[in-house]
């Protein structure tokens, strides 16, 4: 096909239109078609992982890696999210007061040196999520410190008995971080999934070559029928996305899963034509405009409602994502997801009103009173042209406009988060990075310092800290969003963090791809199971 | 002769030593380190407990000095210990990528220095004729393009006409040299015309110096055939500032080709520094600034001992 202006145009539009739409029609195209059986998907993978061990990880890159290799308790069904479903396990019950969490695992799972899966392995594995030994890092131990026991009655029943109602227990279960391991090779070595994998996975490992490329071959003896569709995969590392876009237009990568950029985007759009497919979906980041209440003029909530209110997010959202990935306004749940504040009720909390001339004089009144008529600061923001770098200087001409002077300051990943993390930054662009909605996780960073140290605001707040515990032991849903709500209005009052903006995944794949499903999250969906070639 | 080689080489250690040292507390003096990038850098919510327990594991809780002294102890006996990130030994690390970036630096030497003589030769010989302004139009864009953005035109160049590119992963010379060959003419290309514009411009200015020099006019008052003249008597005295530039140039091709690496998607020296220094990975940043600045010594030795080759008047041991 000729690719003119008109064509590269009405495919752009198209994107767009799809990404609207939210989960788009190829997917209803993909259930009608049968699945073709061999071939080895080539993809990219933007960064590369330090280890293997999801359990200490908190990077995709170890996810994009190592999720072909191995099987999760329950996972996300990604076509009904945020629904669970079985993974290794075939079905599982919850108790009424849900503190009795029983799972029946599927028959005859083998590992990938032969070895069969019991109720043993499950159980070592969530023994090391929730008390690691010595030398093993679990990222997760906090998440799983309301379970009290965990018992095998028979080699196919695991039983958690929890010491504290956790609504968010089945969601946790379904983390694709949690992937479980051979009580064997625990026992044997407990940090050796860092360097070994023997999972139960879709595909068998076959090599890693640092720097390079990962790749993983079919595995006959996976215990859902008639998959995996694959013959095997090879995920390359891909560090600049230059090489990764020439690459995909070339054919030689077929797909990037963890999100590219607009202007990425519309290169591949104008560049292949009807070959791409592009997908696209609101996303589980978000960047955080951080005040440090530990120093002045800050510890005043007048001058940080203000520089709040004076951000135009509505407007900033429209500039910003035709240049960046971020889109979405919201708070502190993704929007569009269940439990999100709609958007009337939104724009009545401080920095979301929409009528932002009216918001700015208020702003303007605050700072006034609070006796800084002319605020200057320093805004320390991460190294990272995407989307920090458009969000800073964003801010910065945000700011201006109410007569306030910012200096905006950028640094590599590791001095950015040790200056804030040392209490020494004013005004920081922060960051969540979720896998799922749920607030048990999303809300954690904005509780007490002392409770929380990714709390980069340093604030202590028992109003909010007890509205978290509140939530997290409900068990009515309503109740439950009633809760968020209160959190919410409480910490954007207060103004101590507050979501700039939510960021927008964009995915490319060939149109050979099939079977992939598209999420908000890009650490979901990685096992390759049900994809297959269309070539 | 070799009573210098061997002061030469002696002197090697000292200059390494003063070398780690620096790398070694410069490196501690920026903030951050590599548990809370591995741990917290994607937003993970882990507890301070788990960062303490980590840096303890990796020895980043012990004093200073303590951590130096091991590094030494480990430097002597060629162990340069365990990179922070991957927890493999640095060596491995190094080695892994160490193979491509020699042969992309060179393929590039010899691509810049095949046609670099003829070019800078052809320059002073025929100066301020067509042929000396060809080779200054080309030289100058040779310096004037980034080597990285004519990286970028090559793939897409590529790209557009033949809709084809070079291999992604690096496959070894010796599997399959096709593939090998295939995947690094084009980064070498890049970079080696650069490379070959800086050598040209300076054999050029430099036979053109030479040509007017006493010894060339007595030789050509001798009778002795002009090709003669130029090759044993001109160019071999030219050579010798360009020697220098192209031992310089090869060592910065080791590690300096961060962003054609990255254009070419190369799992080269040049993407592992930037790797490890985004990381804070402190034990590989050491190892490999402790590799480039060994090859700087070692090629201004060689580069040294190359000039008692080509100018028979430098005699070292006297």
């Amino acid at each position: 096909m000729k690719t003119t202006r008109r064509t590269t145009l009405k495919g752009i539009a198209g994107a767009f239109a799809l990404g609207a739409g939210g989960l788009h029609w190829d997917v209803a195209k993909v259930k009608a078609q049968t699945p073709k059986r061999g071939g080895t998907l080539n993809f990219a993978i933007s960064a590369e992982t330090p280890h293997y061990d999801p359990h200490g990880s908190d990077t995709y890159a170890t996810l994009h890696f190592a999720a072909p290799f191995y099987s999760t308790l329950l996972r996300f069904n990604l076509s009904k999210f945020p629904e669970v479903e079985g993974d290794l396990a075939q079905s599982w019950a919850v108790a009424p007061d849900l503190m009795t969490y029983t799972f029946k695992l599927n028959p005859d799972v083998k590992f990938h040196d032969g070895s069969t899966l019991t109720a043993e392995d499950v159980k070592a594995t969530y023994e090391r999520l929730r008390n690691p030994p010595q030398g093993v890092v679990s990222t997760r131990r906090a998440t799983f410190a309301d379970i009290a026991t965990i018992e095998t009655p028979d080699p196919a029943t695991v039983v958690f008995k929890m010491k504290a109602i956790n609504a968010s227990m089945l969601e946790h279960f379904a983390s694709p971080w949690n992937v479980v391991y051979a009580a064997k090779d625990l026992a044997a070595d407990p940090a050796s999934p860092r360097t070994k994998i023997n999972g139960t996975g879709p595909f068998t490992f076959v090599e890693h070559v640092k720097g390079s490329h990962v790749s993983g071959k079919k595995n006959d003896s996976y215990f859902k029928k008639d998959l995996p569709y694959l013959d095997g995969w090879k995920g390359v590392f891909t560090l600049q996305a230059a090489a990764m876009l020439n690459a995909v237009q070339g054919g030689q990568l077929l797909a990037e899963f963890r999100g590219i950029s607009p202007a990425e985007r519309d290169r591949l759009v104008q560049t292949m034509g009807d070959k791409i497919r592009i997908e696209e979906s609101s996303w589980t980041l978000a960047l955080l405009i951080c005040f440090n209440v530990e120093k002045k003029p800050f510890d005043d909530v007048r001058v940080r409602r203000a520089l709040l209110m004076a951000v135009d997010r509505w407007g900033g959202s429209q500039g910003l994502a035709r240049i960046s990935t971020l889109r979405s306004v919201g708070g502190v749940v993704r929007p569009g997801s269940p439990f999100a504040t709609p958007e009337a009720e939104l724009v009545k909390l401080p920095g979301f009103s929409k009528d932002i001339r009216a918001s700015r004089v208020e702003a303007r009144k605050l700072l006034d009173e609070a006796g800084v008529p002319d605020l200057k600061f320093t805004l320390w923001n991460r190294n990272l042209a995407m989307p920090y770098t458009p969000a800073g200087i964003f801010l910065v001409d945000q700011w201006r406009q109410i007569g306030v002077e910012v200096e905006h300051k950028q640094s590599d990943t590791g001095p950015y988060l040790a200056h804030m993390n040392a209490g020494n930054h004013d005004v920081a662009v922060d960051f969540t990075n979720l896998f799922m909605d749920d607030t048990s996780l999303g809300l954690a960073k904005f509780l007490s310092i002392t409770r929380a140290p990714e709390n980069r605001s340093r604030s202590n707040d028992e109003v909010l800290d007890k509205l978290y515990d509140d939530h997290l032991r409900e068990r009515d849903p309503e109740k439950r969003k009633a809760l968020i709500r209160a959190f919410e209005k409480r910490l954007f009052e207060q103004a101590y963090q507050q979501q700039l903006l939510w960021w927008h995944r964009i995915v490319p794949t060939h149109k050979v791809v099939m079977g992939w499903k598209m999420s908000p999250s890009h650490n979901l969906g990685a096992d390759l199971a049900e994809v297959w070639l269309n070539a | 002769m070799l009573r210098y080689t061997l002061n030469r080489i002696l002197l090697m250690i000292p200059t390494l030593l003063g070398v780690a040292v620096l790398v070694f507390f410069m490196l501690r003096v920026v903030p951050g380190d590599v548990v809370e990038i591995k741990l917290r850098g994607d937003g993970g919510n882990v507890s301070q407990e788990t960062i303490e327990l980590e840096r303890k594991r990796m020895g980043l809780d012990k004093p200073l000095l303590v951590q130096f002294g091991e590094w030494m102890v480990g430097m002597a006996t060629l162990d340069f210990g365990k990179s922070m990130w991957t927890e493999r030994p640095v060596i491995e690390e190094i080695a892994l990528r160490l193979e491509l970036s020699l042969q992309v630096a060179l393929m590039a030497t010899f691509f810049a220095v095949l046609l670099a003589v003829p070019m800078g030769t052809l320059a002073a010989l025929f100066r301020d004729t067509w042929i000396d302004y060809l080779v200054r139009i080309l030289t100058i864009g040779g310096l004037s393009i980034p080597s990285f953005w004519f990286g970028m035109l090559i793939m897409l160049s590529l790209l557009a006409l033949f809709n084809w590119l070079p291999p992604i992963t690096f496959t070894p010379l010796y599997v399959d040299p096709f593939a090998n060959l295939t995947q690094l003419i084009w980064p070498a290309m890049a970079v080696g015309y650069r490379y070959c514009a800086v050598v040209a411009r300076m054999i050029r200015s430099s036979l053109l110096e030479v040509l007017n020099e006493d010894y060339i006019r007595t030789a050509r008052a001798k009778g002795v055939f002009e090709k003669l003249v130029i090759s044993r008597h001109a160019l071999r005295n030219a050579l010798l500032p360009a020697i220098t530039v192209i031992g310089l140039e090869f060592t910065f091709l080791i590690g300096g080709l961060v962003v054609t690496e990255q254009v070419f998607n190369l799992n080269g020296i040049g993407q592992l520094f930037v790797q490890s220094v985004s990381r804070n990975d402190f034990t590989l940043i050491q190892g490999l600034v402790m590799l480039i600045a060994a090859f700087y010594v070692f090629v201004n030795l060689m580069i040294d001992l190359l000039y008692a080759v080509f100018d028979p008047r430098i005699r070292y041991d006297t």
